[in-house]
């Protein structure tokens, strides 16, 4: 390659992406995969505890099963309003995107409220807590509070990061052409769903 | 610019995935053993999950090897499973050692 071919300053032509088609939803996805190792690390903490442990009690008596459900599908919808969001902005409909953003962060909201309630309801009621509890060994409460406080952790964070988006929604600056933006903040937001699926299942069911 | 975005039926996959957290549910109060509704739920578990990561977040539709970004932290997440395993051995006393209620200290 000749010394003038070697130097170039900007390409000639488009720059293809080999995994994704913009670096923002590449990015997004190589923080999700370090978060997943996150929370992995939690969990199978959370299992190795559990497995190696004499007396733990059974989730399903001493926590809230049915609330905990309804939380689980709060955040499932909120998923689906989420995708269905992403879905107006692409077809150009403004009015509809901002409306299910807004549903979006409602259900996220709710979904907040329902652990803040819950965890009130354990350690005023039911005497659980980050260094003991009453019902078996204490590493139950510390694990439970640990991984549900980080879980509610990013979902608070996702709020605020939708509520951004909602504002920059209000003030046009998505369109058909520029949908990244809101698809990168639906990533986040599904990945936040899909670690309470796995915390509502390891944590309360089994 | 815009790449076209094949559309799955979001709705569909939301009334799956509410069956599934409603059958998920109702496993719990089977009459099996405790490891039969534990390998259940694992699997209902990680189908939700499939569902949401491939549908929702679009992995269906991306290129393979975003999927291969996608999968490492699971693959690596159960590595880490079985190398608590020599826990297992030393384990026994430290339970012995883990307080009953409220803080002490070691």
């Amino acid at each position: 390659m000749s010394q003038a071919a070697a130097i170039r300053i900007t390409p000639t032509e488009p720059v293809e992406y080999s995994l994704t088609d913009t670096l923002g939803k590449l990015g997004m996805w190589m923080f999700l995969a370090g978060d997943a190792m996150g929370f992995g690390a939690l969990i199978v903490g959370y299992g190795a505890l559990r497995f190696f442990s004499p007396n733990w009690p059974v989730p399903a008596s001493v926590l809230g099963i049915g609330l905990t459900a309804l939380m689980t599908f709060i955040l499932i919808c909120s998923s689906v309003t989420m995708v269905k969001a992403l879905s107006a902005i692409a077809r150009g409909d403004q009015g509809r995107m901002r409306l299910f953003l807004l549903l979006t962060i409602v259900g996220g909201l709710v979904f907040l409220g329902l652990q803040a309630y819950e965890w009130t309801h354990l350690m005023t009621d039911k005497g659980m807590g980050i260094t003991g509890n009453p019902y078996g060994s204490a590493h139950f409460g510390a694990t439970f509070f640990v991984l549900t406080g980080f879980h509610g952790m990013h979902v608070t964070g996702g709020v605020i990061y939708l509520i951004c988006l909602l504002v920059r929604g209000w003030l046009g600056k998505y369109s058909a052409a520029h949908v990244y933006p809101v698809e990168i903040a639906g990533l986040y937001w599904h990945f936040v769903d899909l670690v309470w699926i796995l915390i509502f299942t390891f944590v309360y069911l089994i | 610019m815009e790449h076209a975005r094949t559309e799955p039926n979001y709705m569909a996959v939301f009334y799956w995935l509410a069956a599934l957290t409603a059958i998920e549910v109702g496993v719990t109060f089977l009459p099996l053993t405790k490891l039969a509704i534990g390998a259940m739920l694992v699997v209902l578990a990680f189908t939700k999950a499939a569902l949401v990561a491939l549908y929702f977040m679009h992995l269906k539709f991306e290129r393979r090897t975003l999927a291969l970004v996608a999968i490492t932290p699971v693959l690596l997440c159960i590595f880490l499973m079985f190398m608590l395993v020599p826990e297992r051995f030393i384990a026994p006393q430290r339970a012995a050692e883990v307080p009953q209620q409220s803080t002490t200290s070691r």
